[in-house]
């Protein structure tokens, strides 16, 4: 396959940046996304540019640290992770746009590459529950029902890719705390903080400077691991419980 | 990376690598959105109303005319002539208020969120009338001021030129009005545009208000939506298309 990519360039988070055109061929069908781009680097390389940076890390779809908006969609036309598209997706002689995640509380640190320490921040503010360490309790001392478990299975499944974020138009991260707040909400261990982690969690949002959820529906089309929209739904009634009770 | 780079790396953006204290769920985004929900609630609840007034037109003159005075008196005497319409316009007007406010300052922040524009930027999973909502809303803020202007404050008859009483009843008001195929044309798309904001509008208030906790429920609430902006639009289209083919006539 041969391909054009239009990819930002940005050498430092003070510099201004732009897109950039290569050309590359040979590509293999086979080969993944983020494959095909160290093909692109390592003709970079050879040819004395500086290659292009990008984050990845486990490059099988669970850790989350990939993530490029590739023609307009996050993660591509498929519903998975950057690192587990592959080239088969696309046409041979196709113009291929490559973007950062585009957020105010993701700031550009190179090329592609973006700091999403903010969603660790949100996370500080209650994405967990406080027990004593120690050895682990018997499983079935606490009985969690059928439904609740697997809700908060299916949601505990975000990879905090930062997708949702990078596809909504207003720039939220709504759908990343939702499914947090659902997981914690859904499980007994998580009731006893289950107001002040809404509360504490939706100000660091706010904070980081994210914008407001409209509803729209961008980030669940997005997300690879196909969070619902109901998420948001939960989290905005959390909120309400959490009002109600003077938080 | 050095303690001192992090905070310089952050000056410029609105993000700061600090931690919240003292969050409070009413000064939240959240609550924004709650109170664009509630408001548009009330909205709802008005242009149902307003809606089964004006279908009134299709009784004919007598029932037209005495249901608008009606308005005027309902309620008397343990409320004053036009009590109930005050009332109504005063919760209407703080509702508006409010609504833009939370409109207004969501907007902003969607703003900022976002200050670098993708090139490419597809919007897989949105419905049409929720890319409408924004600009949608302007147009439909500055129709209800045009539609005051028209039948409330002004009483202007399009057709005769005569302003105040001298413009008619209600009914005849109405059929003049709708006689004119340029003000006809104005209602429909300001009711197309209804339609959009509230086909988005209603969805989005129940996922705000926790509604729409599951897959259920999120079904349930999209048919909703959809049928309510349906009927509230071709409610009011009724009314005018009515007048200029011919069927309420003076």
């Amino acid at each position: 396959m041969k391909l054009t990519l239009n990819i930002w360039r940005q050498a430092s988070e003070a510099d201004k940046g732009a897109m950039h055109t290569y050309d590359l061929d040979n590509v293999s069908p086979d080969m993944s996304f983020l494959e095909m781009l160290d093909v692109l680097n390592e003709e970079l390389n050879a040819s004395g540019e500086e290659p292009i940076a990008f984050d990845s890390d486990c490059r099988e779809g669970i850790c989350g640290m990939c993530g490029l908006m590739i023609n307009g969609e996050p993660h591509g036309p498929e519903v998975t992770t950057t690192c587990q598209l592959h080239m088969r997706s696309f046409k041979d002689g196709d113009e291929i746009t490559i973007e950062p995640w585009r957020s105010s509380a993701f700031p550009v640190v190179k090329d592609l590459c973006v700091d999403r320490s903010s969603f660790d921040r949100i996370i500080q503010q209650g994405g967990y529950i406080s027990v004593n360490t120690g050895s682990a309790p018997e499983a079935h001392s606490i009985q969690v029902p059928k439904e609740a478990a697997d809700r908060a299975f299916d949601v505990a499944t975000c990879i905090g890719c930062g997708a949702c974020v990078a596809a909504c138009p207003n720039g939220s991260a709504s759908l990343f705390m939702g499914a947090k707040i659902t997981h914690l909400g859904e499980l007994p261990q998580g009731q006893a903080e289950r107001d002040t982690r809404v509360v504490n969690m939706v100000g660091q949002h706010d904070h980081e400077g994210f914008g407001g959820c409209t509803n729209i529906g961008e980030c669940t089309a997005a997300c690879p691991k196909e969070i619902p929209l109901d998420v948001i739904s939960q989290l905005n009634r959390d909120l309400r419980m959490a009002m109600k009770h003077g938080h | 990376m050095a303690p001192a780079r992090l905070g310089q790396r952050y000056g410029s953006f609105v993000a700061t690598p600090t931690l919240v204290k003292g969050s409070r769920s009413t000064r939240s985004t959240i609550a924004l959105k709650l109170l664009m929900a509630v408001t548009g609630l009330i909205f709802i609840g008005y242009v149902l109303l307003h809606m089964y007034g004006n279908l009134k037109a299709f009784s004919g003159h007598d029932a037209f005319n005495e249901y608008a005075h009606h308005l005027r008196t309902f309620g008397e005497p343990m409320l004053p002539h036009e009590g109930l319409l005050w009332i109504i316009r005063v919760v209407l007007l703080v509702s508006v208020i409010l609504h833009v406010y939370a409109a207004v300052m969501l907007w902003r922040r969607a703003q900022k969120a976002r200050t670098v524009k993708y090139v490419v930027k597809k919007h897989t999973g949105a419905i049409f009338a929720s890319r409408l909502m924004r600009w949608g809303g302007v147009t439909l803020l500055l129709f209800v001021i045009w539609h005051l202007l028209n039948f409330t404050v002004g009483k202007v008859n399009v057709k005769t030129g005569e302003t105040g009483d001298a413009a008619g009843d209600p009914f005849n008001l109405l059929v003049d009005s709708f006689d004119t195929w340029w003000l006809t044309l104005i209602y429909l798309v300001a009711m197309a545009m209804l339609g959009a904001h509230l086909h988005h509008g209603i969805w989005s208030a129940a996922q705000t208000l926790g509604f729409a906790g599951n897959a259920q429920a999120r079904w349930f609430w999209r048919k909703v939506a959809f049928t309510t902006a349906l009927v509230i639009t071709v409610g009011f289209a009724l009314v005018p298309v009515s007048v200029l083919v011919g069927i309420i006539e003076k």
